[in-house]
């Protein structure tokens, strides 16, 4: 079932009279397409767990509607939604089994839905297969492992089939290790329900990698949607550009003269048909060459060897950080002994924003036409 | 540390000596006590040792009528008085507005002097003069007889200390369970609420056995101080409460040793290891209970 969120805003009180009213949420307008799975990215504080809580019905809207299919749901309690939601710290209840953790949905159902003793455990023996701790049924969680407690949460949230699973940063408790197993595990249950699925992490890594689209939100307001690669190939603004990619992308001031784009003296690229202007410059880590009469000048510090790749690290005078962490192919060999280190750039990994405002600036191919612009 | 270091035992001795000199050697004490007979602390001698002591004792109506206020007492009060603070504990982690202004008046009755509160009863049933206590007039505006609840019939007596008991107990309770119900993690009630459950199952299946150790802390605490009750009683009837027929066990050995009719240290150590016996018997069977019915 797809999910649309029309304008939702949400404001807390303040405490005291004369601070504003908190805006956790801001104008959230987006539908989130039916069984996919959905990440909502951002720093923390940036209410993304409000987000999931408007749409789990914990939360009212101060303004908006929330629609479940083409039903408005915005004035619909929590209990009445039909959402499975996975908590944080997971919220198994200690005293109970899993097999009873799992079972604590269904034996709320009343009326039609009702079922009978044995309908139930062989729900709950499914949904137990499906993720996996169908041989820890008799064990209470303080007898498991974070990762069983995270898909005994997800199996008590599914085994009354919502309608959509929300997952509040699902993998934040677990180790790195476990993060990366049971992120696939995640994906691959979302694939097998095809329950539409929206989930909440601040870890841009976990979101770009098993979600089918991400919500990229910062102080509340929604920055960027779309597919991952496509949001990594085509920030909006510099923010987005910042928030996704390890290493991060590297931010230069850097001025446009005649067609052409300069960091420092360093003439870096040709064909950047914007204004006259001074831009910020990011440049993905991907986005340099090595090259001995390259463009781009910088002071080598260091070579990171990483096997298949190797990082550069090096720095710049105009560059808005100390470090400039350049990923190349680790068939290049760098000198070590020299003092400076030359890149061209690769155009499609240099992004060009406003100075001021820091949104995108798309800049055109040397046939005048607009290149790319997503 | 080696733990069988000459140094820990050392470290511990300030504390064994008084344990040992001010509790286990007087407990040692009345044991021996409670086996001789006609005991006198003043000679240091006795007639010879037995279960003669306890026999008497056993065989002594002034006993068993306070054996049977004991447990009459025990039987009313733990159960209701947890009952009630609890039911009065999730009133107040419901309420946001005047919360504060309600946890000080309930518990006003745990800091404030037992002689006041003893006139504050007064006022209510002791007849006077003038009329005949508070509970009186209420009972009379509605018809019905005056009751002299402080020497009238059993049951009115019984009704009283029971009462104020229960009163007298609730502001820990109610302070240990209102902190109990806020420790409860919220994410637990969301979970429920969002899995649509009813306000009766999260309680009985949520809420009751998240704060299950608090309330089996209150009642194993509850029995050992209900069957230690005395000074209530005083409070209320006065210092001679065999007449009353209103004593308690622990009145039983403070009158058999300091009363009026006192002066028997055997027998008043025989009816302290009858207590202690009772005591031990109905906290070991809490524990057993406790352990099939108390999580974590």
């Amino acid at each position: 079932m797809k999910v649309t969120l029309e304008n939702v805003t949400k404001k807390f009180p303040s405490r005291t009279k004369n601070s504003p009213d908190v805006i956790a949420v801001n104008k959230f307008d987006f539908e989130f397409p039916d069984g996919k799975l959905i990440a909502l990215l951002g720093p923390s504080g940036c209410g993304k767990s409000t987000t999931l809580n408007l749409i789990s019905g914990l939360l009212k809207a101060t303004e908006g509607k929330v629609f479940f299919g083409d039903d408005d749901v915005t004035e619909l309690a929590a209990e009445k939604r039909g959402v499975g939601l996975v908590f944080q710290n997971y919220a198994l209840y200690p005293h109970l089994t899993v097999r009873q953790n799992i079972l604590f949905p269904l034996q709320n159902l009343r009326g039609k839905d009702k079922m009978s003793k044995a309908e139930m455990n062989s729900k709950a023996e499914e949904i137990a297969r499906l993720v996996q701790v169908d041989k820890l049924m008799e064990r209470k969680p303080n007898e498991l492992s974070g990762g069983q407690q995270q898909r005994v949460a997800i199996a008590r949230a599914l085994v009354k089939m919502p309608k959509v699973l929300l997952l509040d940063e699902p993998l934040s408790n677990l180790d790195a290790r476990l993060r990366l197993q049971t992120r696939e595990e995640i994906r691959r249950i979302q694939k097998e329900t095809r329950i539409t699925t929206v989930f909440v992490t601040h870890d841009q890594d976990e979101a770009m990698s098993i979600s089918d689209m991400i919500v990229v939100m910062r102080d509340g307001v929604v920055q960027q949607t779309g597919l991952p690669q496509e949001v990594y190939d085509n920030p909006d603004n510099l923010f987005v550009a910042q928030f996704l990619g390890t290493p991060p992308i590297s931010v230069f001031d850097g001025t446009v003269k005649d067609g052409s784009l300069y960091i420092g003296n360093d003439k870096v690229l040709d064909g950047v048909c914007a204004d006259n202007a001074n831009v910020t410059v990011g440049i993905r880590p991907e986005g340099y060459i090595l090259k001995e009469d390259g463009a781009l000048c910088c002071k080598l510090r260091t070579v990171e060897v990483m096997g298949r790749d190797i990082s550069v690290v090096s720095s710049n005078d105009f560059a808005k950080s100390a470090d400039i962490r350049s990923i190349i192919s680790s068939e290049n060999k760098v000198d070590t002994s020299k003092e400076y280190v030359r890149f061209n750039l690769r155009r499609e990994k240099v992004f060009l924003f406003d100075k001021e405002n820091g949104k995108r600036i798309r800049f055109c191919s040397e046939k005048g036409g607009v290149e790319n612009n997503g | 540390m080696d733990k069988k270091s000459p140094k820990a035992l050392l470290y511990l001795l300030p504390s064994l000596l008084f344990l040992g000199v001010f509790l286990v050697y007087p407990l040692i004490d009345v044991f021996v006590y409670s086996f001789e007979e006609g005991y006198n602390s003043a000679s240091q001698t006795s007639f010879g040792t037995g279960l003669y002591n306890y026999s008497y004792v056993l065989h002594d109506p002034y006993f068993l009528q306070a054996l049977k206020n004991t447990f009459i007492l025990v039987i009313i009060t733990v159960p209701l008085s947890t009952i009630l603070s609890l039911v009065i504990s999730l009133g107040l982690s419901s309420i946001k507005a005047v919360r504060n202004l309600f946890q000080t008046v309930y518990f006003l009755p745990y800091v404030t002097n037992t002689l006041a509160v003893g006139l504050v009863f007064m006022i209510l049933f002791k007849p006077t003069a003038y009329s005949d206590g508070l509970v009186n007039l209420l009972i009379n505006t509605f018809g019905g007889q005056s009751v002299d609840f402080i020497s009238g019939p059993y049951w009115a007596k019984m009704f009283v200390l029971c009462f104020y008991t229960i009163w007298i107990v609730m502001p820990f309770k109610i302070l240990i369970l209102t902190s109990a119900l806020a420790s409860v993690n919220k994410d637990y009630y969301n979970a429920a609420k969002i899995d649509g459950t009813s306000k009766t199952r999260t309680f009985f299946r949520i809420t009751l056995p998240m704060i299950s150790p608090m309330i089996f802390y209150l009642v194993i605490t509850g029995f050992i101080g209900a069957f230690k009750a005395y000074s209530d009683a005083v409070a209320l009837f006065g210092t001679d409460l065999n007449t009353q027929g209103m004593n308690t066990i622990v009145g039983y050995v403070y009158d058999m040793l300091y009363g009026n009719s006192g002066g028997y240290p055997s027998y008043a150590s025989a009816a302290a290891i009858i207590l202690f016996a009772i005591v031990l018997t109905v906290t070991c069977i809490n524990l057993i209970v406790s352990k099939k019915n108390v999580h974590y």
